[in-house]
């Protein structure tokens, strides 16, 4: 038996079908993960995220730290709230993790981190941490549910304390809020609007159900993966992981180089990587044929060389296959999966697949 | 609980055989196997008048989660597929053992039909799976 949130047994209840993820038992579907992928695209679903690590940051430093600390750079954040996402870096460029930081104050930031990769980044955050005397503060006491979907931040307003209902509607992207009992960010992992909530552990099957009855329909693990696919987010340990950096990840636009004197952990490396150019890229892959992509198919790129898929899957909203995959630096536009012993022609695309409910590239 | 219909055969592997009337068996993939792979996208079901053999990789279902081969469970010659399932896969989640079947056999021994599991053996067989 792995690990459980509070709303374990709120999700067996109605009907979901369990996996592991991460050492954590959670539902992967409640029925049909179609049906749930288009309820986020054309309305509003929900995700149980709790099991996805909460940690508090503070201390004097605590800016100074981060700065050091993360590939992007925190010195962008000057609303108090902004969210910024960021790679985590070993020294030789591999990412730990990948994650969003909110800025709070001068003196608090907030971060989420996998679930997957909890033990690994509180340690590694803890060690650096040491040299600037910033205190890291798991919080293990919160919950955390994603409404996402176009009708997402109505439906959430419309079951959250009055008081704070009006605040969380003026919430810009990519914002998030401390609002005493709740914590609420713009933020998700859809490709669609909506917040991300943060509650103290006890008040999250009484959320659950105040949304469930706003018709915000429950989804599991399996359509937040086809969402964040055709979204072109990254998965940590599909996409990326210690054996990849940033710039082979997709994740080049995340690094902040400038300015240059910023000496963050592993931006040696990856400037080593940056100045020698033939690496390797990770681009977005659209099926011409019915054949599915999964992780781990082999890609053959003509006159060129292979490469590999990190994630694929069926899209339902394209209703064809999409997915990433690792490819030398010089891959063109076209390249072949072997898909089941055959070859399968692919074009390779710009992710978003899929964004705010529309189609985002050509089919 | 997945639903196993008393009056059908069973290979360990999830799929379903029924005798019809005529001699010939349906087959098609039980209702366990299509909870285990979620929601259907793909199916590639034999072209008729192929001949398979008892434990070939007959027809190829796929899911949003992963793809799996269909075992005929007896060796013969396809004599039909089901056509619905070209643009609607979904029926084998709806109805997999019925409006969800995927190719009908014409066996060339009925002793194999009578070899597969019953429903009682499947049911355990399930049951010895899930613990």
């Amino acid at each position: 038996m792995g690990l459980r949130t509070p709303l374990f047994d709120t999700h067996v209840a109605a009907g979901a079908r369990t996996v592991d993820f991460g050492g954590w038992d959670m539902p992967v579907n409640y029925g049909s993960q179609i049906e749930e992928h288009h309820a986020v695209r054309r309305a509003a679903g929900m995700f149980d995220v709790s099991h996805m690590c909460v940690v508090d940051l503070r201390g004097d430093r605590v800016r100074e730290f981060l700065r050091r600390l993360l590939a992007n750079d925190v010195a962008k954040l000057t609303q108090p709230g902004k969210a910024l996402y960021s790679c985590m870096l070993r020294d030789h460029g591999g990412v730990i993790d990948d994650l969003i930081v909110y800025y709070m104050d001068d003196h608090w930031y907030r971060m989420v981190v996998n679930a997957g990769t909890r033990d690994k980044d509180l340690e590694w955050l803890r060690e650096v941490a040491a040299g600037y005397g910033v205190a890291v503060e798991p919080r293990t006491d919160l919950a955390m549910i994603a409404v996402q979907g176009p009708d997402a931040r109505q439906k959430a307003a419309s079951v959250i304390d009055p008081a704070i209902a009006q605040r969380a509607l003026e919430i810009e992207p990519f914002f998030g809020i401390d609002a005493g009992s709740l914590f609420i960010a713009r933020t998700g992992y859809t490709g669609e609007d909506g917040f991300e909530i943060m509650l103290h552990a006890d008040q999250a099957v009484a959320m659950w159900q105040k949304l469930r009855e706003a018709g915000v329909a429950p989804c599991g693990l399996g359509a937040r993966d086809t969402l964040r696919l055709e979204a072109g987010m990254n998965l940590y340990g599909n996409d990326m992981d210690e054996t990849t950096s940033p710039l082979e990840s997709g994740l080049g636009w995340t690094v902040a180089w400038e300015p240059q004197d910023r000496d963050f952990i592993g931006r040696g490396a990856l400037a080593a990587q940056k100045a020698s150019g033939d690496t390797r890229k990770l681009v977005g892959l659209l099926v011409e044929g019915r054949a599915v992509l999964r992780s781990h198919q082999k890609v053959m790129v003509p006159a060129v060389g292979e490469g590999e898929i990190t994630s694929g899957t069926f899209s339902p909203t394209l209703q064809r296959s999409i997915g990433f995959a690792r490819v030398p630096a010089k891959t063109g536009d076209r390249c072949e999966v072997e898909i089941r012993g055959r070859l399968v022609a692919a074009r390779v695309v710009r992710p978003p697949f899929v964004r705010n409910g529309k189609v985002a590239i050509a089919l | 609980m997945s639903n196993v219909p008393a009056d059908l055969r069973f290979l360990k592997s999830h799929e379903w055989a029924r005798l019809e009337a005529d001699g010939t068996i349906t087959v098609g993939i039980s209702d366990h196997a299509q909870q285990a792979l979620g929601d259907l996208v793909f199916v590639e079901a034999p072209e008729p008048g192929r001949h398979v053999n008892a434990g070939e990789a007959a027809a190829v279902v796929e899911s949003v989660k992963a793809a799996s081969d269909v075992f005929s469970p007896v060796s013969g010659e396809v004599v039909a597929s089901n056509a619905d399932l070209g643009g609607q896969p979904e029926l084998i989640n709806q109805d997999p053992y019925g409006a969800g079947w995927i190719m009908r056999v014409r066996p060339d021994d009925k002793a194999q039909f009578a070899s597969m599991l019953d429903a009682k053996a499947y049911a355990a067989a399930l049951a010895a799976e899930t613990h």
